[in-house]
């Protein structure tokens, strides 16, 4: 029983959380762009919002990519490089530990404003109140965790992790195996991990997909839109010429017309 | 040479009573709804006062417009796009629900519902964002309406500056008028420059500013870019707004909202032809107080035959040419020089310009000293100080306003001599650099104003743009289509909707 939860856990609810990450976002993104947002609350509130997000998004940011590069780089890779799985261990806990405090304290000013401030919770959704509590916990699973890490500081515990990342991005059967031994926090940290993956399509987490990086390759400010997608004279075969009586249909209709002795063509 | 149109406006501030209708039926039709209970697309303030949103000219605050770098180059004032981008978590630009008002309704129903009391039952405000009640009412959309409120807080109206502003505290001294503001649909908004996600866009057919509610994400930028603050968050859907220059009407050649119920008939709606070229040259001259004059010379002669060509071959239909010949906003902009811009400085180079007040000679006790011309005080001994108007519309350059405001006595002079003295002195008209004939459009389209005169609309030509045989039957039940399946990626099977092409030639 015990083995097949773990299973479930680690070797088939990663595939289920990404398949509902991407396809839930794609679904959601194609039928109502128009909820698609990152629905801020500065706007309401001012207070505890500028420091509070600030760090939060920072820690996030730099958490989420260390936890991508630090999972999915191979161990090879890292070898020929000639690091040190102990050197790595302790830069991932001490960046890591730093961006999760930062984290930490962001989330929890943002989540007291959300719940304590009658502005905020009376225009929260039911999800948005969900995401913040998730993130928090997730911070404190996660921070929680540099209590064992001190113990592996040469990075054996890590490998395990990383093996059985990699092993699940290879579509290796045996990955989940790799964590039965480590302790409890690590693994309800995971859990909680995929599980926002799979809240996302569902609560305002999407806008992360829409991180306006491109605004940067913006060619100038501003933007122009022109009505339709012809210029201006190129008018389609069947429309005639501007000023004249629109004829749908072109020539065969014109002919049909002027042969039955209609007017207006 | 690019030339591109616009349906721009001028508010006839002479003219303006402050009544409000122009909000109150703006607000009916476009922000009677959640999230934007706050919003009014379009708000009359008293000046001299902070306005709407509190302190929204205050630029070093808010950081809206643009600023003009050493290189000659302009970017927004809140920055250039990667200082924009550091901002996006959290914007320190932002202004606050509560810098316009809290939204609040009062309960109406206790007024029917109470039992018998002691005392005669209230309404008592509640709030729109809690439900909670209010003990206090703080701001709303018009708090200092008819100089309301104590002149130590409204005396923080950035345009005193370089005014004595002390007197103008004491009641004898006082002065005041009203301002019609609405979004300025500008030729380089600055709103739309600093929206990251590119949801902003101004339409090149008729100069439109609008936003995009499928793209935009809620980053908020722009709201703190709008120098004017007319951008407004809508704190229930979580995009922005912002006026639309009631452009569905304007398609179908009628009025915006305002303007259409303008009952002191202050507002004007016409095309001007502008060169889109030279846009951001005219938005970077050095002297902010240039910056009006450089609008100016975009704006095009709609007479002169080879702008006519050139606008031809960008696509401008025929009507819209002729109806830039008649248009009443070239004529009071350019060929009389009465209107102008509001804060040119902000360089987003506004399209929405105002036709100063004018305003009664200083005291009473004083008006023997004055000197007067055809029964006419001297522009410089009214009330309200040039300096005043100057700062709101010129930039602080301070000839064009008197020159205006003296064409406008002008006309006054010349009408009343000749509809009372039965004199036509063409010696006054001349005095400020008109002719008879200006002088009497003049008083036809600013004294008279004729429904037909004030809004000169061409009709959108969408037949020509627009496959018209491929759009029929596509709205009615699918009243989502166009949210629905925007990736045009199906994934469910089968057409979502009617091909853009015709799949035949016949029609069916």
């Amino acid at each position: 029983m015990q083995e097949m939860i773990h299973q479930l856990a680690f070797g088939w609810y990663p595939y289920f959380a990404v398949t509902v990450l991407v396809v839930g976002s794609i679904l959601r993104f194609d039928a109502d762009q128009f909820s698609w947002r990152s629905q801020s609350s500065q706007f309401l509130r001012r207070k505890q919002m500028v420091l509070g997000s600030n760090l939060f998004h920072m820690g996030v940011l730099i958490l989420l990519g260390g936890h991508f590069v630090g999972l999915l780089t191979p161990v090879t890779v890292i070898d020929r490089l000639g690091i040190s799985h102990s050197f790595k261990q302790i830069a991932a806990m001490s960046v890591g530990g730093v961006a999760g405090i930062m984290g930490f304290i962001g989330c929890s000013l943002l989540l007291h404003r959300r719940l304590f401030d009658p502005r905020i919770r009376r225009s929260s959704s039911w999800g948005d109140i969900l995401v913040l509590v998730m993130i928090w916990c997730q911070f404190l699973l996660g921070i929680s965790t540099t209590f064992w890490t001190v113990q592996h500081l040469e990075g054996d515990e890590m490998l395990k992790f990383m093996g059985w990342a990699q092993g699940l991005e290879t579509l290796n059967p045996g990955a989940a195996d790799l964590l039965i031994d480590v302790p409890l926090v690590y693994k309800l940290h995971i859990v909680l991990g995929l599980t926002l993956f799979v809240i996302t399509p569902f609560t305002r987490l999407v806008h992360v997909f829409s991180a306006p990086i491109w605004y940067i390759f913006r060619p100038g400010f501003q933007i122009v839109r022109r009505r339709g997608r012809r210029a201006a004279q190129d008018y389609s075969r069947t429309q005639g010429q501007a000023g004249g009586a629109p004829s749908y249909g072109g020539p065969t209709v014109l002919r049909q017309m002027a042969e039955s002795g209609q007017e207006g063509a | 040479m690019k030339v591109r149109a616009q349906i721009a406006m001028v508010l006839n501030l002479d003219k303006c009573i402050g009544c409000h209708t122009c909000s109150i039926t703006c607000k009916n039709v476009w922000t009677n709804r959640e999230g934007v209970e706050y919003a009014w697309f379009n708000n009359v303030e008293t000046k001299p006062g902070i306005g709407y949103p509190k302190d929204w000219e205050n630029q070093e605050r808010w950081k809206g417009g643009w600023v003009r770098g050493k290189n000659g180059s302009i970017q927004p004032k809140q920055g250039g796009k990667w200082r924009i981008l550091s901002k996006i978590f959290a914007n320190p630009h932002l202004p606050e629900i509560d810098d316009f008002y809290e939204p609040y309704t009062f309960e109406y129903e206790w007024l029917q519902s109470a039992p018998e009391l002691q005392a005669q039952p209230t309404a008592r405000p509640r709030s729109l964002l809690t439900g909670e009640k209010l003990n206090k009412i703080e701001n709303s959309g018009n708090w200092e309406d008819m100089l309301g409120g104590e002149f130590e807080k409204r005396s923080h109206d950035y345009n005193f500056e370089g005014v004595e502003k002390e007197i103008y505290g004491q009641f004898e001294k006082t002065f005041m008028m009203y301002l019609p503001r609405l979004c300025e649909h500008c030729l380089n908004p600055a709103c739309l420059a600093s929206c990251p996600s590119g949801a902003i866009y101004k339409r090149a057919e008729d100069g439109i500013v609008l936003i995009d509610q499928e793209k935009c994400r809620g980053w908020r930028m722009c709201v703190s870019g709008c120098p004017y603050k007319k951008i407004y968050y809508n704190w229930s859907t979580g995009k922005s707004e912002k006026c639309i220059f009631c452009y569905p009407r304007i398609e179908t050649g009628q009025p915006t909202v305002c303007s259409e119920t303008c009952v002191g008939r202050i507002r004007y709606l016409g095309v001007v032809l502008y060169d889109a070229d030279r846009i951001e040259e005219a938005a970077s001259v050095e002297d902010p107080a240039h910056l009006y004059q450089a609008q100016l010379g975009l704006f095009l002669d709609p007479h002169d035959v080879a702008v006519q060509e050139a606008a031809r071959r960008e696509g401008v239909p025929e009507q819209w040419l002729e109806a830039a010949i008649r248009s009443p906003v070239y004529k009071m902009a350019v060929e009389w020089k009465v209107a102008f811009p509001l804060h040119p400085e902000y360089r987003t180079l506004p399209m929405v310009w105002y036709v100063p007040p004018l305003s009664p000679i200083q005291s009473a006790a004083e008006a023997g000293k004055i000197s007067s011309k055809d029964g006419m005080p001297d522009v410089r001994s009214l009330r309200i100080p040039l300096r005043y108007l100057a700062n709101l519309l010129t930039a602080g350059d301070e000839a064009p306003i008197a020159a205006a405001l003296e064409r406008m006595l002008a006309m006054r002079a010349f009408m009343r001599a000749k509809s009372i003295e039965r004199r036509i002195d063409e010696a006054i008209p001349a005095r400020v650099g008109l002719s008879r004939a200006q002088v009497e459009e003049m008083y036809r389209i600013m004294a008279l104003a004729a429904y037909e005169d004030r809004y000169v609309i061409p009709t959108a030509h969408r037949e020509f743009e627009e496959d018209a045989y491929v759009l029929r039957g596509s709205s009615g039940f699918g009243f989502r289509e166009d949210s629905n399946g925007a990736t045009k990626l199906n994934l469910f099977g089968g057409a979502k909707r009617t091909p853009r092409k015709p799949m035949m030639d016949v029609p069916t």
